[in-house]
């Protein structure tokens, strides 16, 4: 009995690591209709940034947290205007440029990662706290859940986040009130990726990383944004509460190797049958 | 009809070019990156039936490539039987399996479908990196004992360049074929309205899946040959997402839903990374300088080498394609 216990608390605090890293993939796609494909990409430089603030300044990431929202926020601002603001601002509506910014944002992916590589290769890090597994695992929860909340609060109570949430419904209608689309469609991109990267910041201090690890939270994202919806922060943590949950629960029962098996078949699943949450994406 | 016979005809030449060198100059080390670019040419072409035509753009597309190559090995490695019967059978079962994906997946539009392909690409590497038989995560290599009855390994090196050889110009006459059939017309109705191609008394869905199918064959093929020739397979370098995007990075570089766009997309590609690969200076570099090349292709010519040779020189205007 107790290893179900067990495993019920674990799915729960990884679900909400996931839901973490999940939760700016979420808000970019929900808002600006672009699947962000650099999503993985800037999780693993907030784990790198981590790394490199514990080792040069020892500070924890824990702290450097908020260190790291900042730089992340600059960045996918900047990110948004070089590979987005050209595409985005010239097409009709969003499908016109759904191709396009898949491939402007891995092009993205490419230059980060490439650039992590030819720093870093592939060698294996880790933040040595003197924390247990546990501890690490119950503090980024307990971020993950602070953010939950403070993005909700942002995006309902206050004039910038109605702006986002009206651009996110319809961007047209939200111009003619006179809201200024394209500095909300930079900042929703700058917080989505502010966001991602501080969650590669607090997964860095509870797993191990490569440079190549980005790209198996985005994946993991993915699943989550199709199971939670887009709708807002609380859908994506249940979503990747669901998650954690199930990884867990299968890996009790099936070899550990076939969970990623599991995980994108319901992926593909649930964008097959229960596509409807989200925004009626086909059909 | 005339004008678009040029094009085929220097896809033609360019591709007879790259198979004809090595064997005249009866060079290996020309052989080597000949290989490389046919392949590439090849899967460009395959991916442009769906991509380029159809509008579907797959990111997982490699996974044909990887089914392929398994199948393939697999047959050799435990029946033995001919290289040929295996690779047809490969490009079937392909087919087969594009068939019964597509009829579900294809129901998603844009970036749906794009996820999830990504999805049945990761599922499946997940899946052979559990089975046993397959090898698992160390994958399966070949005795240089099979390479025997193909008159020993340099032999089987040279059998398959030319079966490349012979996949990537079969593969460039169905892509015209196709474009210029009632088929083809259809293809491109969906991409640019499929809701109005319906309408219009198109099998949507039939035609769909039949480009599908078609994309899926080629690839698999592709992948048999491959691994044939490498010698060894694993899950990684079969399903590499890697590989999906170099796909559509080719086709976008020269020219979506064009004839010599994807021959042209792959050269420039295969030549930028020899390039970049090479370099002292880039070598390290490379991902990141792609990174740069394709956002900038994104960016400020969307429409490939193709579309901008098109735009800005007059004369080319009607015969490129």
């Amino acid at each position: 009995m107790n290893v179900y216990i067990d495993t019920f608390i674990n799915g729960i605090l990884i679900g909400l690591i996931y839901g973490l890293a999940a939760m700016g993939l979420a808000l970019i796609w929900g808002v600006l209709k672009v699947i962000n494909l650099s999503h993985g990409a800037f999780i693993t430089l907030g784990m790198f940034l981590s790394y490199l603030i514990f080792k040069y300044f020892h500070i924890p990431p824990y702290i450097s947290v908020f260190f790291t929202l900042i730089i992340g926020f600059i960045l996918g601002f900047l990110a948004y205007f070089i590979s987005l603001h050209k595409i985005v601002s010239h097409a009709k509506n969003f499908k016109e440029y759904e191709l396009s910014s898949l491939l402007s944002t891995f092009s993205l992916s490419l230059i980060i990662t490439g650039f992590l590589l030819f720093i870093f290769a592939t060698t294996p890090m880790a933040i040595n706290l003197p924390l247990s597994l546990f501890e690490t695992k119950l503090l980024a929860s307990f971020f993950s859940i602070i953010f939950t909340i403070a993005l909700t609060l942002f995006l309902y109570k206050t004039y910038m986040g109605k702006a986002i949430r009206a651009v996110s419904q319809n961007i047209d209608a939200a111009k003619l009130m006179g809201v200024n689309t394209t500095l909300i469609l930079a900042i929703s991109f700058a917080i989505g990726i502010s966001l991602a990267m501080a969650a590669g910041n607090l997964i860095a201090m509870v797993f191990p990383f490569s440079t190549l690890s980005g790209i198996l939270y985005e994946l993991k994202s993915f699943v989550i944004c199709v199971l939670g919806g887009l709708g807002n922060p609380v859908g994506t943590i249940v979503g990747g509460i669901i998650l954690g949950l199930l990884e867990n629960f299968f890996g009790l029962f099936v070899n550990q190797g076939l969970v990623p098996f599991i995980e994108f078949t319901i992926l593909i699943l649930l964008l097959i049958f229960k596509p409807n949450g989200l925004f009626g994406g086909s059909k | 009809m005339k004008k678009n016979l040029f094009s085929l005809l220097l896809a033609l030449g360019i591709i007879f070019y790259f198979i004809l060198t090595p064997m005249i100059l009866n060079s290996p080390i020309l052989r080597e990156s000949s290989f490389t670019t046919l392949m590439y040419i090849a899967l460009a072409i395959s991916l442009n039936i769906l991509m380029g035509f159809t509008g579907y753009v797959s990111f997982g597309h490699v996974v044909f490539f990887g089914i392929g190559g398994y199948i393939t090995f697999a047959l050799l490695y435990y029946y033995k039987i001919s290289l040929f019967l295996a690779l047809i059978l490969a490009g079937i079962f392909a087919a087969l399996i594009a068939a019964l994906l597509g009829s579900v997946v294809l129901n998603l539009r844009g970036a749906y479908f794009a996820i999830a392909t990504i999805g049945i690409n990761e599922a499946i590497k997940s899946l052979v990196n559990n089975l046993e038989f397959l090898g698992g995560a160390e994958g399966l290599f070949f005795n240089m004992k099979i390479y025997k009855s193909y008159g020993g390994p340099q032999n089987a090196l040279w059998l398959s360049f030319y079966l490349l050889g012979i996949i990537t110009i079969v593969v460039l006459i169905i892509s015209y074929l196709i474009k210029h059939s009632k088929f083809g017309l259809g293809l491109f109705a969906i991409r640019e309205d499929e809701d109005a191609a319906s309408t219009l008394g198109v099998n949507t869905k039939l035609f769909k899946t039949i480009a599908f199918m078609i994309s899926a064959f080629f690839p698999a093929v592709v992948g048999g040959i491959f691994f044939f020739k490498n010698g060894s397979i694993d899950p990684g370098s079969a399903f590499s997402l890697t590989k999906s995007v170099e796909m559509i990075f080719m086709v976008m570089l020269g020219g979506i839903g064009t004839i010599l766009g994807p021959v042209l997309g792959a050269i420039t590609y295969d030549k930028i990374k020899e390039t970049l690969l090479v370099s002292e200076a880039f070598k390290n570099l490379h991902l990141t300088i792609s990174g740069i090349i394709l956002l900038l292709i994104v960016l400020f010519v969307p429409e490939g080498i193709i579309g901008f040779l098109r735009r800005k020189i007059k004369v080319l205007k009607n015969i490129l394609d």
